[in-house]
């Protein structure tokens, strides 16, 4: 057992959990941050992706015991006062079917546009490939990435 | 089945009011009464009591209305469009309503149920019944106050005017409508004037979804609550010889191991914990009967088919002798393997099992199976059952199983603690209650010109075609006609999934009636349109789908998708099916890029009836064509020695973005009862992308999942 600080959604938590154990599991057990999502567990899935310095990062092979000078962002911190633009476009088009996969597809996209603001479709959907969704709610992630980009811009 | 404006039951059987205590009134209604045809009272009726419904309207002083849900949500959108109804009829605005889900006690958990895309065909006459029923209330007290005839009232968005300048707010009548005799023969709206059925509703959990809050069975927590990981024999056949714990007592955070059946559950306080310990256990497991291989099920198969050892399951006419006189005969055969659900969210369910109560949270399809079979098991009563459904992260048909809530009961009930029983991915595609792998031979005959006789065999895994199954098109099309199925018994579980039993038997028809419209020269289309000719209304009332709406599905995707009029280089494949009380037809465009076929489009023409939320809706479609393609390109699912090869997304593929083509969905346009949308998107989707790829590259598909057959130069769909 190992006692530590993480910097989750710009508050400091002190966390007690086994050394290996993944982010995952210290956000989802530990800190009650359930918007994470397990849904593989061998980083193929992209349920679990949150922000590590600003950067999407899959969080179910990750110690988070090794994150101690990272910030690090779940859904839970993406919307400040209010809804962050890719939540808003999510909103606007009605992405969700049964809703499990869309915290990791909102986190993805958000990282991408910080990288790439004005992304043309290929690169949408090459961005969006390592996340699942099971309810194959695809056609309207693409589309709700497309407009969160124009609204940022 | 035409809409109607006034329903046969009486309100009476399922509708009661009250008044709130805080001011307002509740009217409690049952669900699933209400939704029988003949509705009886499900208790005596002079002493019916709230304890005895399962869906709830609130209508605040102010006028707001809160409706629970009855039933569970795994993402068809019922939660949002079954209070869309009731919120149509009671008129009030859409802004005012705030949905919940539906809180069951232990009497009245037992009637929801999710699955087979039914929640909105069999609640649309009760939901608007009760949505009616509630509105009428409202407007006989405010007639009363003004000392009016009701009939002089006009209702509009929640305010009831009296004619001559005076208006209401619901708000304002709400606690003398609580003290009103609930009336009867009430007017339901003409569907020209909906305002909000029709209109886009957006999913009525978005802000939770998007912002991260727990909604989901693996968000639920307890103080105490100890995670269970679960150790189940990994192959088929097999059965927990010796085991030794002591490495994974030993894994900090671990605090029991218990033993139930062949299983073993590791505790801990946290999933890490669980799983780490679930990995140290040192087990034995000994034979327990076959351990099959899929070679073993191909060949049990293809006996199958072979044989004459088949069950009847319809005949029509004479198809030996229209066989013996035909001039061509077609004869193919089409294989899939076993499917698992892969529901984003894996299997899970929290139970907590004390001397006086078994408190059950959980995404669960079938609460009231599952409770009875918890109660039988741990040998308790129904009375002491207190179950709460979750949001479901998918269901498929997976979660109409409710093994998983079972292995929860029983460890609770052991441990005597809070437990909730977590599955790892791996665990959940290793469980079993797969789609079955099916066979289909399929043979026509062909006499000048025409389609003279239709034979289709099956052979499944565990079985797979029943009931009305065998009455779907080309029944009714064909003078004669024949379906035969046979069932090799397996020891790997099989069961419903989504668009259970047809999902497969749609591509094989679909594609042999591609390859029969070639052998007849006749355009794909023009095919299924001639067949549809032949189908008597009403002859045959085993035949539930409907030659008039399938035609005009067709002719609207024909249209919809340029049918034969696409530009060079688009290659276009059909498929139309009826499933699930829902008519649909799918258009798949291919193009080839760097001479391969890739999937652009899909035209989707869908007849089921009126459209309550056209945006829920085409979500439901478009998921349902791209799982359909995913699957049929990609869904492969083999077993050694009774163990799955894959069991996690690293081998076993899903669709995935760069696959998908854009799904186009249009709905045929009439004021019928609405049906479900859930599943009959899916079925045809394999067959249209067959066919499209036939188009485009000569090859002809037989077997699923194509990327495991497309010649070498087509390999463009592996990305
Ligand atoms: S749970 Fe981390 S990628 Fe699937
Ligand atoms: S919405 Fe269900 S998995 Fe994506």
């Amino acid at each position: 057992m190992a006692s530590f600080n993480l910097k989750i959604n710009g508050k400091s938590r002190s966390v007690n959990a086994d050394e290996d154990t993944p982010l995952l599991w210290v956000l989802r057990d530990e800190l009650n941050l359930v918007g994470t999502k397990f849904g593989c567990g061998i980083g193929q899935c992209g349920a679990c992706t949150v922000h590590v310095d600003g950067v999407a990062t899959r969080s179910c092979l990750l110690p988070a015991s090794r994150l101690t000078d990272s910030e690090i962002t779940t859904i839970e911190g993406l919307a400040t006062k209010e809804l962050h633009p890719v939540q808003e476009a999510w909103k606007t088009l009605d992405v969700p079917q049964c809703g499990y996969c869309q915290a990791g597809q909102i986190m993805t996209a958000t990282s991408f546009l910080k990288q790439n603001p004005a992304p043309n479709n290929d690169e949408i959907r090459n961005a969006m490939h390592g996340n699942l969704c099971r309810c194959a709610s695809y056609n309207r992630i693409e589309k709700a990435v497309a407009l969160a980009a124009k609204k940022l811009s | 089945m035409e809409n109607q404006n006034k329903t046969t039951f009486s309100r009476r059987n399922f509708i009661k009011t009250s008044a709130l205590a805080s001011g307002g009134i509740l009217i409690g209604f049952n669900f699933i009464t209400a939704c029988k045809e003949t509705a009886t009272p499900p208790v005596d009726v002079a002493n019916l009591d709230f304890k005895d419904f399962n869906a709830f309207i609130k209508i605040a002083e102010n006028g707001y209305v809160t409706i629970f849900s009855p039933n569970p949500e795994i993402g068809q959108g019922v939660k949002t469009s079954m209070p869309m109804i009731i919120a149509e009829e009671l008129d009030v605005p859409w802004e005012h309503v705030t949905v919940a889900q539906g809180a069951l006690d232990n009497k009245n958990f037992t009637r929801q149920v999710a699955g087979g895309s039914q929640s909105i065909r069999f609640g649309w006459d009760a939901l608007r019944q009760t949505g009616a029923t509630a509105r009428q209330m409202l407007v006989n007290a405010a007639a009363a106050k003004w000392g009016i005839d009701a009939k002089d009232c006009k209702v509009s968005n929640g305010m009831i005017d009296n004619g001559s300048g005076e208006t209401f707010h619901y708000g304002d009548v709400v606690n003398e409508a609580a003290l009103l005799e609930v009336p009867e023969n009430v007017t339901l709206k003409d569907p020209k004037d909906y305002k909000i059925i029709g209109k886009d509703a957006i999913n009525v959990d978005i802000d939770k979804i998007i912002t991260g809050e727990p909604l989901f069975g693996l968000d639920y927590k307890e103080d105490g609550m100890l995670i269970a990981s679960v150790l189940r024999p990994p192959a088929f056949g097999q059965k927990l010889g010796n085991f030794d714990d002591a490495k994974a007592r030993s894994v900090s955070g671990v605090k029991d191991v218990v033993k139930f059946g062949d299983k073993i559950a590791v505790l801990a306080t946290n999933t890490w914990a669980a799983m780490k310990g679930k990995k140290a256990l040192e087990a034995e497991w000994m034979a327990d009967g076959k351990m099959e291989n899929t070679e073993d099920h191909d060949n049990e198969l293809n006996k199958l088919l072979d044989s004459n050892k088949l069950d009847l399951r319809r005949e029509d006419g004479d198809v030996k002798k229209a066989f013996a006189e035909a001039d061509k005969v077609l004869t193919r055969t089409y294989e899939s393997p076993f499917l698992p659900h892969n529901c984003m969210e894996p299997m899970n369910f929290y139970a907590n099992v004390t001397a006086d109560k078994i408190h059950l949270v959980g995404p669960i399809q079938t609460p009231a199976g599952t409770a009875k079979r918890i109660v039988d098991l741990i040998e308790r009563n129904e009375e002491d059952i207190h179950l709460e459904m979750t949001r479901m992260g998918g269901g498929f048909g997976r979660r109409l199983y409710g093994d998983f809530a079972l292995e929860a009961a029983e460890i609770s009930n052991m441990a005597k603690k809070p437990v909730q029983v977590v599955f790892s991915r791996e665990d959940d595609m290793a469980a079993g209650i797969y789609r079955p792998a099916i066979k289909y031979r399929i043979s026509a005959s062909v006499k000048d010109g025409e389609v003279t006789g239709y034979h289709l065999k099956e052979a499944a895994i565990n079985s797979n075609m029943y009931g009305l199954i065998p009455n779907f098109f080309p029944a009714g099309a064909i003078q004669n006609y024949k379906v035969e199925t046979g069932s090799y018994n397996s020891n790997i579980t099989t069961g419903a999934w989504r668009a259970p039993y047809t999902n497969f038997l749609a591509f094989a028809e679909q594609s042999f009636f591609d390859e029969l419209a070639e052998l007849l020269e006749v355009d794909a289309v023009k095919l299924r349109l001639n067949l549809l000719k032949n189908v008597q209304h009403g002859a045959d009332d085993r035949i539930q789908y409907s030659a008039e709406r399938m035609t005009d599905t067709i002719k609207l995707a024909a249209e919809k998708s340029n049918w034969g009029k696409t530009k060079s280089g688009v290659y276009q494949g059909f498929a139309a099916y009826y499933s699930h009380n829902t008519h649909v037809a799918e258009v798949v465009d291919v193009v080839m890029k760097n001479g391969k076929p890739t999937v652009d489009k899909v035209t989707v023409a869908v007849d089921c009836g009126i459209v309550v939320n056209p945006t829920g809706a085409k979500n439901q479609v478009e998921g349902g064509v791209i799982d359909g393609i995913g699957h049929a390109m990609y869904g492969n699912f083999s077993f050694e020695k009774g163990k799955p090869k894959d069991t996690n997304f690293n081998t076993y593929r899903l669709i995935r973005m760069k696959e998908t083509p854009i799904v186009e969905t249009y709905f045929v346009d009439n004021k019928l009862s609405p049906t479900g949308l859930g599943e009959p998107g899916l079925p045809p989707a394999g067959g249209a992308l067959a066919n499209a790829i036939k188009a485009a590259t000569n090859q002809r598909l037989y077997n699923q999942p194509f990327d495991n057959y497309l010649n070498p130069i087509n390999t463009e769909l592996k990305t």
